[in-house]
């Protein structure tokens, strides 16, 4: 069996975060990630993204995800791909399936960074070719250069309803609609008057009714909804589209963590059923932390900030960090944070958090 | 349905092109990239149809979870061509249900 002190799952932001930040203070650490290359969702990223400039605001997600992978190769950090885990079990125990060989491996510290999941609104005519997660879309323009469709209509106006949609221009498509049943635009306001400035119509309170196609999507019936969220008869819209994207939001992927015995909690705010952790992004089970989507849907930036603080946090517990500097540069991680959980957006995902905290409190 | 020159990425790095056979009949692609996009860009849409209800299904997700967009390749069923990397003279087709069984499972008794 392969001894680690530190395994990580998933190479994407947090993943590699909490990989850099424990390395850099001597800790061994190895990465496994299912797919065959690096990075996560940070290369699909191609708008700039918010915040501060220590938080890296106005630069690109590729360029950031560029910049990791380099400190990564720097700092030692061994990253295996088309590396599944298949479990984690008891006292660090976990089994891989690299290729087509299944592995056991054991590791003091474990942390969990799968991510997180797109959510689908199930609709008549939803299993259609041509019906796609807007993440997927995302993949198909922005990693591997094809248009998923000539003309779009896109569902939920969150951030990735809106950003994607904007970057499906991009890619050339014509964008025919987004639509939210909330009376509400979901995402930013920038991001929102951009795609609108380029002549994207919002329909707020409509939801769609159907997708029509016999072998492939050729049209969407779209419908708009009242404050108790049920359908107008007679408000039909029809749409003449060959694509429709799916961004009614993300769900975290806990599976592992299930499965590792680690207490779950449900919180709406944070994607719903999420692991109970502390300050440290330490989860119930000893030894299993967690950091970024999987411990709460937020963003690209604070998760990277998950990372930090739960590769500080394991270098503090192996003995290669004193009390004094970890508690130090935990806080300095902490402020960061504050920063990218303000505002409307931000606030409620704080107090979210906040909550969970109390539920567990640090352990120094 | 190829992005020639994207505004900000601008042109993508492809592996060679090469050709595969997708139901019968020869197509390009690129060398490296997942069968799913070498057949859209082909205007290929429908990966499979459903076991009981002989429904089409094409991609869904795009990164190897749903498994919506499994079909035959190389006479192998299920496998999930969002992920599944092109190479030359592969053999795609369409997957019918579950798709043909292997000879280890066929019962000859």
């Amino acid at each position: 069996m392969l001894r680690y002190e530190m395994i990580c799952v998933g190479a994407g932001p947090a993943g590699l975060a909490a990989a850099i930040e424990a390395a850099k203070n001597g800790v061994q650490v190895v990465v496994f990630d299912e797919n065959d290359r690096p990075g996560g969702q940070l290369f699909k990223q191609i708008h700039k993204f918010f915040g501060s400039r220590e938080h890296r605001a106005k630069e690109r997600g590729f360029n950031i995800g560029q910049a990791f992978l380099d400190q990564a190769r720097e700092t030692g950090v061994e990253v295996t791909l088309n590396a599944v885990v298949l479990g984690i079990y008891e006292n660090g125990a976990m089994n891989v399936m690299i290729g087509d060989q299944v592995k056991q491996v054991r590791a003091q510290k474990i942390v969990v960074a799968t991510g997180a999941a797109e959510n689908m609104v199930p609709f008549p005519g939803w299993t259609l070719p041509g019906v796609i997660g807007a993440g997927a879309a995302q993949t198909m323009a922005n990693i591997h250069g094809i248009r998923p469709g000539n003309k779009i209509l896109m569902v939920g106006s969150g951030n990735v309803g809106i950003i994607v949609g904007y970057q499906m221009l991009q890619a050339g498509s014509r964008v025919a609609a987004i639509i939210d049943a909330a009376p509400k635009i979901g995402g930013y306001a920038v991001h929102a008057a951009k795609v609108a400035r380029a002549g994207v119509p919002f329909l707020m309170s409509h939801t769609i009714k159907q997708a029509h196609g016999k072998e492939c999507v050729t049209g969407a019936t779209v419908i708009q909804v009242d404050s108790s969220w049920q359908p107008v008869a007679g408000t039909e819209k029809e749409f003449e589209v060959d694509t429709i994207c799916i961004a009614v939001g993300l769900n975290p992927t806990t599976q592992l963590l299930g499965m590792a015995g680690c207490k779950m909690t449900h919180v709406p705010t944070l994607g719903g059923r999420i692991p109970v952790h502390d300050l440290d992004q330490e989860t119930t089970v000893k030894g299993i932390y967690v950091a970024g989507d999987v411990s709460g849907i937020e963003e690209a930036s604070t998760a990277i900030i998950e990372g930090r603080i739960a590769g500080l946090a394991i270098a503090h517990r192996l003995g290669y960090m004193d009390d004094g500097t970890f508690r130090k540069e935990r806080e300095k991680q902490s402020q960061s944070m504050k920063g990218l959980r303000s505002g409307s957006h931000g606030e409620r995902r704080a107090k979210a958090k906040e909550y969970l905290n109390a539920i567990m409190p640090a352990a120094i | 349905m190829r992005i020639e020159d994207h505004p900000v990425l601008g042109k993508f790095e492809k592996g060679q092109k090469v050709r595969f056979s997708f139901d019968g009949k020869s197509l390009e692609g690129f060398e490296g990239e997942p069968i799913a996009i070498a057949l859209r860009s082909n205007g290929v849409l429908i990966h499979r149809y459903t076991a009981r209800r002989n429904e089409p299904r094409g991609v869904f997700c795009a990164i190897g979870r749903c498994t919506d967009c499994i079909m035959v390749v190389n006479g192998q069923p299920n496998i999930r061509t969002c992920v599944e990397p092109l190479k030359a003279d592969m053999v795609v087709e369409t997957q019918q249900g579950r798709g043909p069984a292997k000879e280890s499972e066929v019962s000859h008794a």
